[in-house]
């Protein structure tokens, strides 16, 4: 239990958070400007991933690639929104549930068709693979310290676009009132698709960034996903705030029960059994960490909504 | 087919009114239930067992998706997380047969408690753990609505996904096999024939039961609860014990499918806990038609039969799952049923 150990797993926390909180930002604007539950968001991960995997692969640029992926995200998204959910915005969240199930279904399939079952290679610039020590003598490699730096980047520009800018002006009268600005003269299918293809382009970005990571494969949006729905629901759907909040919340202690619970356990347990026991609570702990949260304020911590 | 904008569940009325002899919607009931029925007696007699434990497979997730439908259709409750039921009643049969078969007990503190390998136990214990579990989750998960509620009830199974993933005594991800299958008295369960008719009385009890229940005082409750529950508070009646008492039931009887399921594949793994199977059960009452006492049957058969001849000809076949519950979805809310049989009355 030293401390270089609790300073590298708290990083791993803040990383994992990051990204989690790139991918919760999209869905907590869509349900609070749009109303709509989109299970589909893991998809935009996967293509985001895929795409920069594909372009990094054929001209060698890790940026290229990344912006390439952001910009199919994005395209992925403003199609599904014209094609598919502009339709599900006045049904019931049974329909909302259902029809984005339908769409993972069918670009899940749709990409295992194309790109086949094996995982893609995807592998972090050479200029970011290597360690930066920090104080206390800490290892950390360079490219999961950059995730946070990005993470911590596109929270901050988030922050600014909506309090700042027309748009974000648009977003937050959207999200208080949609039939005010639609008669204020505010195009407000255009603000709609922007805003979808916006949360997924930062999902189509978490997902070619962590993609480097770990593997380039199908069905990698869905852990990912789920997660990233206990952190709107711990933060208040539809708040930006809540969102950072819960994914930072998440994702440290997801980390930090992984590593620390088995360690606690062996302390009164035999080992073999607190291997067991540690790792099944912590599998489970962020979920009883929600349903504690829930029980107590249902709206989650920073509801936006009521 | 028209899509009626409703933006709350289905406002269709529990139960027909009229209990005329035969109209459409009789007939194709009884057609429904015949050929259930009827083919794999056919394909027992020419010695295809594969298809007599097909029809087994679709008979089971028709009762899970009857418990399901009870919730989503019936009570308006989007669960999100029956599959933590239905794995649950699985995990049941598995492990009652694992101690059976080492001839060692289940627990030794605070009683004694021995592995079983006898269905009407399993069944039990399946149904009343199920309840169990489901007056816990539901009674956190009725304080919220909406999308919370959704993702309240898909935590929970997540929870217990994860805990049978990475719990190693029953096999953790590789799951538990059942080498025998669990026994009933005076019955041959190993028979596929045999055990295709227990799955269909079980399907047929599940499916009076909810109607008998939807016919009743409580019945009534529930749909009121589910269409505007601030009048069934007015006329008296607390909406949250109402709801609560359906969502039980309604655990217990998928809890129950599970149990068969697991004895009819020999095998309990954490697939049937995972998200991905709550979905596909969501999908299948809506195929078959929401809040509609034959839909889960109707819709079963459907998911089913597309899984296996589709999945036959293309590994792709969830591409076209996809396409075809999308159209359903956004154009064809009221699914099978309401395709073969027409509307409910009063929708």
């Amino acid at each position: 239990m030293s401390v270089t150990l609790l300073i590298e797993q708290l990083l791993n926390g803040l990383q994992l958070g990051t990204m989690l909180f790139l991918m919760a930002s999209g869905l907590t604007l869509v349900f609070g400007v749009m109303g709509l539950i989109n299970l589909a968001h893991g998809s935009f991960y996967m293509v985001g991933a895929y795409a920069t995997a594909a372009v990094a692969a054929s001209t060698g640029s890790f940026l290229t690639g990344l912006a390439a992926g952001m910009a199919a995200a994005a395209v992925a998204g403003a199609l599904v929104e014209l094609i598919v959910i502009r339709r599900l915005y006045h049904r019931s969240h049974l329909d909302q549930v259902l029809a984005t199930f339908a769409l993972i279904l069918i670009f899940s399939e749709g990409t295992r068709w194309l790109f086949g079952s094996s995982p893609l290679r995807l592998s972090p610039p050479s200029w970011l693979t290597g360690f930066v020590t920090l104080p206390g003598d800490t290892r950390y490699p360079t490219y999961r310290l950059m995730l946070i730096g990005v993470g911590v980047v596109i929270a901050i520009a988030l922050y600014l676009l909506i309090s700042r800018t027309r748009l974000g002006m648009r977003i937050r009268a959207g999200e208080s009132d949609r039939e005010m600005i639609g008669a204020l003269g505010v195009n407000i299918s255009k603000l709609y698709t922007v805003v979808f293809a916006l949360g997924a382009s930062l999902a189509g970005l978490a997902g070619a960034l962590v993609g480097a990571l770990q593997s380039v494969q199908v069905g990698m949006g869905e852990p990912v996903l789920i997660l990233a729905f206990v952190v709107i629901v711990i933060g208040g759907i539809g708040s930006i705030k809540g969102a950072l909040f819960g994914a930072l919340l998440v994702g440290v202690v997801d980390t930090l029960g992984r590593v620390y619970l088995p360690i606690l356990f062996r302390a009164f347990m035999p080992p073999s059994e607190a291997a067991g026991v540690g790792a099944a609570l912590a599998a489970m702990l962020i979920y009883i960490l929600m349903a504690i949260i829930l029980a107590f304020k249902p709206k989650g911590l920073f509801s936006a909504h009521d | 087919m028209i899509n009626t904008t409703s933006r709350s569940a289905p406002e269709v009325a529990p139960t027909p009114r009229n209990e005329r002899a035969l109209d459409r919607k009789g007939v194709v009931q009884i057609a429904l239930l015949a050929v259930l029925l009827i083919l794999p007696v056919a394909a027992y007699v020419m010695g295809e067992f594969y298809y007599v434990n097909l029809a087994s497979r679709i008979t089971i997730i028709a009762m899970a998706a009857v418990g399901l439908n009870l919730a989503i259709g019936y009570g308006g409750m989007v669960s999100f997380g029956h599959a933590a039921y239905f794995g649950l009643g699985g995990y049941v049969a598995g492990i009652g047969a694992y101690h059976a078969f080492d001839a060692t007990p289940f627990m030794t503190w605070p009683i004694s408690l021995p592995g079983s390998d006898n269905l009407l136990v399993l069944w039990l214990a399946a149904a009343l753990l199920c309840a169990l579990l489901a007056l816990v989750i539901g009674a956190i998960s009725l304080r919220t609505t909406g999308v919370y509620f959704i993702m309240i009830t898909l935590a929970f199974a997540q929870m217990i996904y994860y805990f049978a993933n990475s719990w190693p005594t029953y096999g953790g991800e590789d799951g538990l096999p059942i080498y025998l299958r669990n026994s009933l008295p005076f019955v041959d369960s190993s028979d596929p024939l045999n055990y295709f008719l227990i799955c269909f009385v079980g399907l047929l009890l599940a499916m009076a039961l909810t109607s008998r229940l939807m016919k009743s005082r409580f019945g009534a409750a529930l749909t009121m609860a589910r269409l505007n529950d601030v009048r069934l508070a007015t006329s008296g009646i607390n909406p949250y014990p109402v709801r609560l008492v359906a969502f039980v039931i309604s655990a217990a009887i998928t809890g129950l499918a599970g149990a068969l399921y697991a004895d009819l594949n020999g095998f309990v793994s954490p697939t049937v806990l995972s998200w991905h199977f709550s979905g596909e059960l969501m999908v299948i009452v809506i195929l078959g038609g929401v809040g509609r006492l034959y839909g889960p049957l109707a819709g079963a058969i459907l998911f089913v039969m597309m899984e296996t001849f589709l999945g036959g000809i293309t590994q792709y076949w969830q591409l076209f799952l996809g396409l075809v519950l999308l159209g359903v979805v956004l154009f064809a809310k009221h699914g099978v049923m309401g395709f073969l049989a027409g509307r409910e009355r009063n929708e």
